[in-house]
């Protein structure tokens, strides 16, 4: 790939995430630029990234940018949080605590030390869903999910803040490591619905007009 | 989204992944066990006759970057009916959720647990991994001891630098294999494909004995020790008939005909060396005496310039890579080093490819080098190895170079723009004295004043580092004693006040060393025989993990281990370290050749003592250390006379082989 480096004693690839997963959290919707020295085709550097990365490792589209930075493209995040062993009826009671609780305050170890911080806030929508569709396909342990939508602030707040505070309000402790997944992000409309950030890209006339 | 995901990861019918995948998130960096690296190969359980595990036992981040184990899964993984995975030793918070969730030690290909497969192959650069094949084999749900393993259970076999004495870990391996692989594993390989075929005739004891007869396979229990009244070896034989009375080393001739890897591994997560490395040449007949690496590697080998040129360029569009490591035991002695530098320079200038080069030989030639490898703008700090601080004390360890010669050298990196230059060196080495370690200190100073001399600048420092030197089997050093511990760190100490004497002078110096005490443990591992497997089997129950690693290595524990075990067969800690052996002693590794010749060592040694040099067999006639002839080998060197072609490196996008356009 005739990937661009940056200036300077050690020159680095130039690469950027935007907003991450955490480790040990799945991902079906993870964003990066990449910097290029010539324009290539989107469709081939896909196909040639993918070639590259490890089974599991998917890229799915590659789109050139039409400017404007990717991170501010990323408003919200929709989050799968899979509870096994969990009971529907408690997680019920704690999500409706959660939801009719102001403010909701939390600890997390963060690269600037233990921080306090507001977890409830950024939930724009915590839903319980059926336990039927855990897209994980793990074998049917009785097991409570849940669907959270949450705004890129500062600090983040990520799934595992949004369990702290479920513990917080409701009390509930899940027995065994919780499995989340990230389902998408993007910008964000007025109806609650996230937006996949490479929209603005596809459309033909922006490159175009490049 | 216009694409749909492709490729759901493959779960093997034996992976212990849908176990394994809960714990990872409550360990720290869970990527090193998640394995699906560029360049590693899953392949179908069924459809293999020869199954072989591989593992580097220390932290992925130290093992992966290991050339002997890329080379020799490549190696095995290209035959169609044979299969090679890879593991690791895990970090203490895996290893304790694995134990309480009864997952055992696995593969990072597939997740398969390594007592499945048929060998089990543990890669030894250093004796401080020993800790770790016990964790390793204990996790595997393997026999710790050999005695007690059936055919439920892989032949455990060890290989790498320290298989040349692996008696010290005899009682917990089935075989070990001195010297290079590449045709070792091979052989292997076809001996167990035909057993397995025949229907495993004879179990477990056939198949061993069916390795040793090779002669090039060490079976430890068809040897049997026996000892004098005050502790020393009174003889090894082999107690059945048809097993060989030495095992010889193996040597891999013409480099260009294995010229691996080809397909190197990159990993995922971070790791000590992230770079394309091509062995340029084997073996070093430069003849340091402390140097095992040197003497058991005879003779030299080289690739030619043209195959590494081939490699680089190979290896770096599998890979992509920006960096390549010229690897080897001293590679500005390659015959065409000059040319290969430039030439590679020249391939990849205005490329973002920088060119390394581990040189530690001290001479101009040296700066010319590294001029040429810094073309790309990376300019890191330069090695120099004196290794000893008095001139009479590099006579000893046969280390030729003089104190103006590496004062020039130094100065002239200095002048070409280098800041900072690292000087290593030994202590504890045979016949030194308080005063060749102090000499150090002159030398540092000397290298600061007339690098300030010479650039008019204070800006210029060097760091002087220093090892303690433990003595290896297979060299002019088996027979010495080490020094104590507190006599080491007493130099140390007394070297730290004199370079910092001078403040000036002082302040433009670094100081970094190890103590004395992890290298006399290494110093009984070296040396040890097979009683001291009492003692690393005490030391790991105990806890000992990672014992290359100074925040989990304890010396306490060794040595309480060692108090607590020995004196049952009438020696201790200090027999085995700071105890000068005869002449005539028997070694626990004579039965293991490396086709010295036993009196060229003993020659050679007394050599040392009364400080005469011995010149290198590749300018000067051969002086018949042995290995040639025993071992049926030549010296290999060029020059070919060949250069590297100017190549048009191919830019744009590059898409892998077999990928739809
Ligand atoms: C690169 C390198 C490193 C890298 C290693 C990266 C890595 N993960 O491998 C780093 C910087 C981390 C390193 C560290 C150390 N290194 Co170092 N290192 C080297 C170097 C320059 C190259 C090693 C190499 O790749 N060789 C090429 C490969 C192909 O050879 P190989 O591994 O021996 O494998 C062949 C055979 O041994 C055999 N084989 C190997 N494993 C197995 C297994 C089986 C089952 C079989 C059948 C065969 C087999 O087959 C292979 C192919 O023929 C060597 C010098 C050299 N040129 O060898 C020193 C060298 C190996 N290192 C050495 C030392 C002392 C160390 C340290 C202990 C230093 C320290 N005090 O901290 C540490 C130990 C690190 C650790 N925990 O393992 C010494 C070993 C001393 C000795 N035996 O006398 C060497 C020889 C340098 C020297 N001249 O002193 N090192
Ligand atoms: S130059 Fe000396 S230290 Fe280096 S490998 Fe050769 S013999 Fe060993």
């Amino acid at each position: 790939m005739p990937i661009a480096f940056s200036q300077g004693f050690t020159p680095h690839p130039k690469i950027s995430y935007a907003s991450a997963a955490p480790t040990g959290v799945g991902s079906e919707a993870e964003y990066l630029e990449i910097g290029l020295r010539e324009p290539v085709d989107p469709a081939r550097l896909r196909d040639a990234l993918d070639a590259a990365l490890s089974p599991g490792l998917d890229v799915l589209d590659a789109v050139e940018a039409a400017g404007g930075s990717l991170a501010d493209r990323i408003e919200a995040s929709r989050w799968r949080i899979e509870l096994p062993d969990v009971d529907p009826a408690a997680l019920e009671r704690a999500v409706t605590a959660f939801t009719a609780a102001g403010e909701i305050q939390v600890e997390r170890m963060t690269k600037q030390g233990r921080r306090t911080f507001d977890a409830r806030a950024a939930v724009i929508a915590i839903d319980m869903l059926p336990p039927s569709e855990t897209p994980s396909g793990e074998p049917a342990v009785p097991c409570a999910i849940l669907e959270v939508v949450v705004r890129q602030v500062t600090p983040s707040v990520r799934p595992d803040d949004v369990l702290s505070g479920l513990r917080v309000v409701a009390g509930l402790e899940p027995p065994v490591p919780p499995r989340v997944t990230r389902l998408a992000q993007g910008t964000l409309t007025a109806q609650g619905e996230i937006v996949d950030p490479l929209d603005a890209d596809r459309d033909g006339a922006t490159i175009g007009e490049r | 989204m216009s694409v749909q995901s492709t490729t759901p990861r493959p779960v093997a019918a034996n992976s212990v992944w849908p176990q394994l995948e809960s714990l990872l998130p409550q360990v720290t960096k869970p990527i090193q066990y998640v394995g699906g690296e560029l360049g590693a190969v899953v392949k179908d359980w069924d459809a293999a006759a020869v199954r072989w595990a591989l593992m580097y036992p220390d932290a992925y981040e130290v093992g992966l970057p290991n050339q002997g184990v890329q080379i020799l899964y490549e190696v095995l993984n290209e035959l169609p009916d044979v299969l090679a995975e890879r593991t690791y030793a895990v970090w203490p918070d895996l290893e304790k959720l694995m134990r309480a969730h009864r997952v055992p030690q696995f593969t990072v290909d597939a997740h398969r647990p390594v007592r499945d497969f048929d060998v089990f192959g543990i890669s030894f650069a250093t004796e401080l991994g020993y800790t770790n094949l016990l964790t390793a084999i204990d996790l595997a749900g393997i026999p710790l001891l050999a005695a007690d393993r059936t055919d439920a259970d892989p032949v455990v076999l060890a290989g790498g630098h320290a298989a040349f004495n692996p008696e010290p870990i005899a009682d917990f391996i089935d075989a070990a294999v001195l010297g290079d692989g590449e045709e070792a594993v091979l052989e292997i390989t076809a001996i167990v494909r035909e057993w397995k075929a025949e229907g495993c005739p004879g179990g477990r004891d056939e198949l061993l004995l069916r390795l040793a007869r090779t002669e090039s396979v060490y079976v430890p229990r068809f040897y049997d020790v026996d000892y004098l009244p005050d502790g020393r070896i009174q003889r090894v034989v082999p107690n059945r008939a048809d097993v060989p009375f030495r095992v010889h080393k193996r040597t891999t001739m013409d480099l260009d005909a294995w010229p691996y890897p080809k397909k190197p591994l990159v990993p995922l997560a971070e790791t000590v060396h992230e770079r394309y490395a091509v062995e340029i040449f084997r073996g070093c007949t430069r003849g340091c005496r402390f140097c095992q690496a040197g003497m058991i590697t005879r003779p030299v080998r080289e690739r030619s310039i043209t195959t590494v040129g081939q490699m680089v360029q190979e290896g770096l569009e599998f890979s992509g890579f920006h960096e390549v490591g010229l690897l080897s035991l001293s590679s500005a002695d390659h015959s065409e080093i000059g040319d290969m530098c430039s030439g590679l320079a020249e391939q990849y200038a205005g490329t973002n490819v920088s060119l390394s080069l581990p040189s530690t030989r001290v001479d101009a030639f040296n700066i010319d080098l590294a001029q040429e490898l810094s073309r790309n703008g990376r300019r890191t700090g330069l090695t120099f190895a004196p290794e000893g601080g008095s001139e009479r004390i590099r006579k000893v360890i046969n280390k030729m170079v003089s104190k103006d010669d590496l004062i020039r050298t130094v100065v002239t990196a200095y002048t070409n723009g280098w800041r900072q230059v690292k000087l290593y060196f030994m202590c504890g080495l045979p016949t030194e004295t308080d005063d060749d370690v102090l000499e150090i200190a002159d030398m540092a100073h000397e290298v600061i004043r007339a690098g300030r001399a010479a650039t008019g600048s204070k800006d210029i420092r060097c760091t002087v580092s220093i090892g303690g030197f433990v003595p290896k089997p297979h060299t002019p050093f088996q027979w010495a004693a080490m020094e104590r511990p507190e006599v080491i760190d007493g130099r140390l100490k007394l070297l730290k006040q004199a370079i910092n004497a001078d403040r000036s002078l002082g302040r433009a110096i670094g100081f970094r060393y190890h103590d004395g005490e992890p290298s006399l443990i290494e110093g009984l591992l070296s040396r040890g025989d097979r009683r001291v497997g009492a003692v690393i089997r005490k030391v790991w129950e105990n806890g000992g993990r990672f014992d290359g690693w100074s925040e989990h290595f304890s010396y306490q524990r060794w040595v309480d281990a060692a108090a607590e075990v020995l004196p049952a067969f009438g020696v201790d800690l200090d027999w085995y370290t700071t105890r000068e052996r005869d002449e005539l002693e028997v070694l626990p590794w004579d039965h293991l050749d490396s086709g010295l010749d036993k009196d060229w060592l003993w020659q050679d040694w007394q050599d040392s003592l009364s400080e005469y040099e011995q010149d290198d067999c590749r300018w000067t006639p051969c002086f018949d250390c042995g290995v040639c002839p025993a071992m049926d080998t030549e010296i290999q060197i060029g020059p070919t006379g060949k250069k590297l072609l100017p190549l048009t490196p191919v830019n744009g996008l590059k898409l892998p082989a077999g990928t739809q356009q």
